[in-house]
């Protein structure tokens, strides 16, 4: 069973707004009975000012999906439409105290209702807000978008292939697009990540490695008796030594050497490697 | 939480008065080791052996046909890496795709591994073609794996015509009857099955105990290695309060078969035509082919099944849905996509799940406060016409 919060619990069995607006100003249809959940979304905006008169929402899908659906038309009741545009998914989740993980995907069907009602609502207007390039949908089977995809990538950090299946679905069926999804993340990140570190002089890398050792990896080691010690740094090849008692901690140095390889990478000396002598 | 109307016996079961006063000896004075030489241990020998009797005659065969396992997926991974160990030169596998997961992602696993595996289609109502089976059987079939009866749809499978089959091209049978025993007669004399399984919390008996049939003659290799218990067919020191538990609980099953035909059978049929009667738009699966007595899946158009659940256990009703969101997967289960069960009703499978404890009072409870639930969850759905009959 899941882990509800209460405040989920609340708004699934007596959830606020449940309905249609008749003559709505603008309405936002997401998701589709195939994958499991529906939510339509109807407003009523005043026109003077912008503001969001009345929402409501009908929902099929799970608890979690009729809660995050409720609660954001609690959220945006009220607001100016240029304010609810900015709200997240995170906002939804957090309002209802937290989701379980798999669960997340609720929330950003709300915020994907939300904007794709104000997107009608400008429409309507006449007024292009979305550049209306072709959508490139990622997963086939649940009808993600790439820029879905990366928008949960950026509101929520996600790092994972797995996280970005929790949060918008993407991958969770036949698992065909995993590959672009993950690559999806690469590029993102690849782009997201703080400045290049400049080159490291000789000195700079060894101390590093050192560092890297000292605080990350031999703790860890030592619990077993042994520890990594620095050789030689010959050119990009980062020599070191295995030392210490137990045989089972030659073994888990080899795991080590990713996890020193990453570090350093992680901290800009992106090209050297490990090699136990 | 107040009263508790449990409807979700294909999960787990009570266990009956009669056994744990049974297994009670076990687990306070007898708790000698039956390989004992002393006579303290060695007299739950005697004891451990009625029990095999008892479970015998539920499953119609002899006492000596039968090893104690943990539970019904020991029994399956027992049964299918046997077949897969005495014929290491046939890499093929027959199932069926509607199998419990103890033998689904077993098999997936085994094709990772390099075993080729064949799983057979189900029509709409959840039944097998043996045609389909018939062709599938290849001179490089280690074992054919045909579920009893369907732990969702409860929708029972031709096994005994299937067994005679595999037979008849020299390939080992192994059926998965974790749902049907207790539930349907069972009687390995009068058929071909060579390997079967069975769980004990299925049936009123603790969790922590399950049963594997080999037919006498069969090539078996034991899963686990160790000690001599179970003639050297499965070591590890037996669960001996659980072994007299479910000796227990097979005399009884036995004595109730027939009171789970007619008095669950009825009590499911009351259940079913009262949710046919009011509620519109809804689905059972499989009601045109065989199906056990206590089992019930119902599809509700338009609504999500763990909403059903979570408003159904405020009632203090237990049930279990196939849809996703209930797993945490994002797609209804693999038995409702085999049987091509529409999308808009898929998400929305319920199963009641009966037993002999259940009461014409309780289900007589859910029929009075169901149709609210889906009535409540249909008017907060988009797709709001399924309240009415199309």
């Amino acid at each position: 069973m899941w882990d509800y919060t209460d405040k989920v619990m609340e708004h699934f069995k007596n959830p606020k707004n449940v309905g249609e607006i008749e003559n709505p100003d603008a309405v936002g249809e997401v998701g589709s009975i195939v994958c499991g959940d529906v939510l339509k979304l109807t407003l009523k905006i005043n026109p003077v000012d912008q503001t969001i008169e009345d929402a409501r929402f009908k929902t099929f899908g799970c608890a979690s999906a009729i809660a995050s659906s409720s609660v954001l038309t609690e959220i945006i009741k009220g607001k100016k439409i240029e304010e609810a545009a900015r709200i997240t998914n995170k906002e939804i989740a957090d309002y209802l105290g937290g989701l379980p993980e798999q669960k997340m995907h609720c929330s950003v069907m709300g915020m994907e209702a939300l904007q794709a009602a104000i997107e009608n609502y400008y429409t309507k207007k006449g007024i292009k807000v979305f550049p209306g390039e072709q959508e490139k949908i990622i997963c086939k089977c649940f009808n993600v978008s790439e820029k879905t995809i990366l928008k949960a990538i950026e509101l929520n950090n996600l790092k994972t292939v797995e996280q970005v299946t929790d949060y918008t679905k993407a991958g969770g069926n036949c698992g065909q697009c995993k590959g672009e999804i993950e690559k999806i993340l690469n590029d993102y990140w690849a782009s997201h990540s703080q400045k290049p570190y400049p080159e490291l002089t000789i000195v700079e890398k060894i101390k590093l490695i050192e560092k890297i050792l000292d605080e990350e990896i031999n703790p860890k080691l030592r619990e077993d008796g042994g520890w990594l010690e620095l050789i030689d740094l010959d050119g990009k090849t980062v020599k070191v030594r295995f030392l210490g008692a137990c045989s089972s901690c030659q073994l888990a140095s080899q795991t080590f050497k990713e996890v020193v390889e990453k570090a350093l990478r992680d901290k800009g000396a992106s090209d050297l490697e490990i090699v136990l002598v | 939480m107040n009263k508790v109307i449990y409807f979700d016996n294909n999960a787990t079961t009570r266990v009956s008065p009669e056994v744990k006063e049974a297994m009670d000896l076990f687990l306070t004075e007898l708790y000698g080791n039956p390989s004992s030489i002393h006579q303290f241990g060695g007299q739950v020998k005697k004891h451990l052996e009625e029990a095999r009797a008892k479970v015998a005659s539920l499953l119609g065969c002899q006492p000596e046909e039968i090893i104690f396992t943990s539970c019904g997926t020991e029994s399956d991974s027992t049964a299918i890496y046997s077949a897969l160990n005495a014929y290491p030169e046939k890499k093929h596998i027959v199932t069926t795709a509607v199998e419990h997961p103890a033998i689904y992602n077993l098999c997936r696993y085994l094709e990772r591994q390099g075993y080729r595996v064949t799983y057979l289609s189900v029509d709409e109502e959840g039944q097998l073609d043996l045609e389909e089976l018939e062709k599938a059987i290849s001179p490089e079939t280690a074992i054919v794996s045909i579920m009893w009866a369907n732990n969702e749809t409860g929708v029972i499978m031709p096994v005994e015509k299937a067994a005679a089959m595999a037979k008849e091209k020299g390939v080992l049978f192994h059926t998965d009857a974790v749902q049907a025993a207790g539930k349907i007669p069972i009687n390995l004399k009068a058929n071909q099955i060579d390997l079967l399984s069975i769980s004990g919390h299925k049936l009123h008996a603790p969790k922590g105990v399950g049963v594997l049939y080999i037919r006498q003659g069969t090539k078996f290799v034991p899963f686990l290695r160790g000690g001599h218990q179970e003639n050297g067919r499965r070591a590890g020191t037996e669960n001996v309060p659980g072994i007299i538990a479910l000796g227990k609980a097979s005399e009884l099953a036995l004595k109730n078969l027939e009171k789970e035909r007619s008095y669950v059978g009825q009590l499911r049929d009351r259940l079913e035509k009262g949710l046919i009667e009011s509620i519109p738009n809804i689905k059972i699966n499989g009601a045109r082919a065989p199906r056990l007595p206590n089992t019930l899946s119902v599809s509700f158009e338009f609504v999500e099944g763990e909403s059903i659940l979570l408003l159904l256990s405020d009632y203090g009703i237990c049930a279990s849905t196939g849809s996703a969101c209930s797993s945490g997967s994002l797609e209804p289960s693999h038995v409702l996509q085999a049987m091509k069960i529409p999308f808009t009703f898929a998400h929305g499978t319920i199963r009641f799940s009966l037993s002999i404890y259940n009461t014409e009072e309780e289900a007589d409870y859910v029929l009075e406060v169901l149709p609210g639930v889906i009535k409540k969850l249909r008017d907060i759905s988009p797709f709001s016409s399924a309240n009415s009959a199309h």
